[in-house]
């Protein structure tokens, strides 16, 4: 299932790049649909803390929960504790009514990062991205395609794309970054 | 392009990650059974066709995918507010202090 990665081996950095693009080693990604009223059960089985409201992100000992919807959360983590992961909420079924979905397939990483990150961004996304909180994450839109942006840092995002998409907008960041790069 | 406030997101989004819903406020018929058949054609097809203050939904299909309403001009094409769905119409007073 994890044997083609659209973006291997390709990457835009160096010590001085103003923005560098990675992608994002594959990793476990689920789609977590629970009432809100019933998150508390979910974060146990977690094992960390979901964020309660949308555009949310808690991110800890390389797991990342984001909130992209009132009852909707985007989780990823590493690919060794996927299969914990997934029979922990599998018993969870039992008493509440929720639904993890498995889109490790579907989805591809891509880091964004250095001090024209922002920039970057903004030249393909509609919304403000330098007011975009830091620690946070949304479904949002890139040139017609539809990803989550999420916000680790300052200088610091990644976007979560579907596969078929990742070679679309890795190309186009990568004329970006070329055009900052020369100053155009 | 059109910076639209998601109620559930609580923020400013571009259009783009939004779609049209139609007319708001119409109410589904409570006994479909006894409808008939000029009600149905009101219900499915009559719409209001505002010129000025219309209500309207719209869904945050590239964002947290609900779906709610809004109030636009269809004058100006200015969004007045937004407001959950299920919420009952703004009235007069509210739209106003939204403009302001």
């Amino acid at each position: 299932m994890h044997t083609h990665h659209p973006l291997v081996g390709r990457a835009l950095a160096g010590p001085h790049a103003r923005v560098n693009m990675r992608p994002v080693e594959d990793c476990a990604r689920f789609i977590l649909r629970i009432d809100p009223q019933n998150l508390a059960a979910a974060s146990t089985i977690w094992g960390g803390n979901l964020p309660p409201t949308t555009g949310g992100l808690v991110s800890a000992s390389g797991r990342i929960a984001t909130c992209i919807g009132p009852d909707e959360w985007y989780l990823i983590a590493p690919l060794a504790e996927q299969d914990a992961i997934e029979s922990a909420f599998g018993e969870l079924y039992a008493t509440t009514i929720h639904s993890l979905v498995d889109v490790g397939h579907r989805e591809v990483g891509i880091t964004v990062e250095g001090p024209e990150a922002v920039l970057a961004l903004q030249a393909t996304i509609a919304f403000d991205i330098a007011a975009m909180p830091v620690g946070s994450g949304c479904r949002t839109i890139i040139d017609k395609a539809q990803i989550i942006l999420l916000r680790q840092g300052p200088d610091s995002f990644r976007i979560e794309v579907w596969h078929s998409f990742a070679d679309h907008v890795w190309n186009l960041l990568a004329g970006i970054c070329r055009e900052i790069e020369l100053g155009v | 392009m059109l910076l639209i406030r998601c109620p559930y997101c609580a923020a400013e989004r571009p259009e783009l990650e939004f779609t049209y819903g139609g007319e708001a406020h119409i109410v589904r018929p409570q006994n479909p059974s006894s409808t008939t058949d000029d009600e149905w054609r009101d219900f499915l097809y009559i719409r209001s066709n505002a010129r000025g203050i219309h209500y309207e939904r719209w869904r945050h299909m590239h964002g947290c995918g609900r779906f709610f309403n809004a109030v636009r001009d269809t004058v100006t094409d200015k969004f007045v507010m937004t407001y959950k769905a299920g919420l009952p119409r703004p009235d007069q007073a509210e739209l106003e202090a939204a403009r302001s």
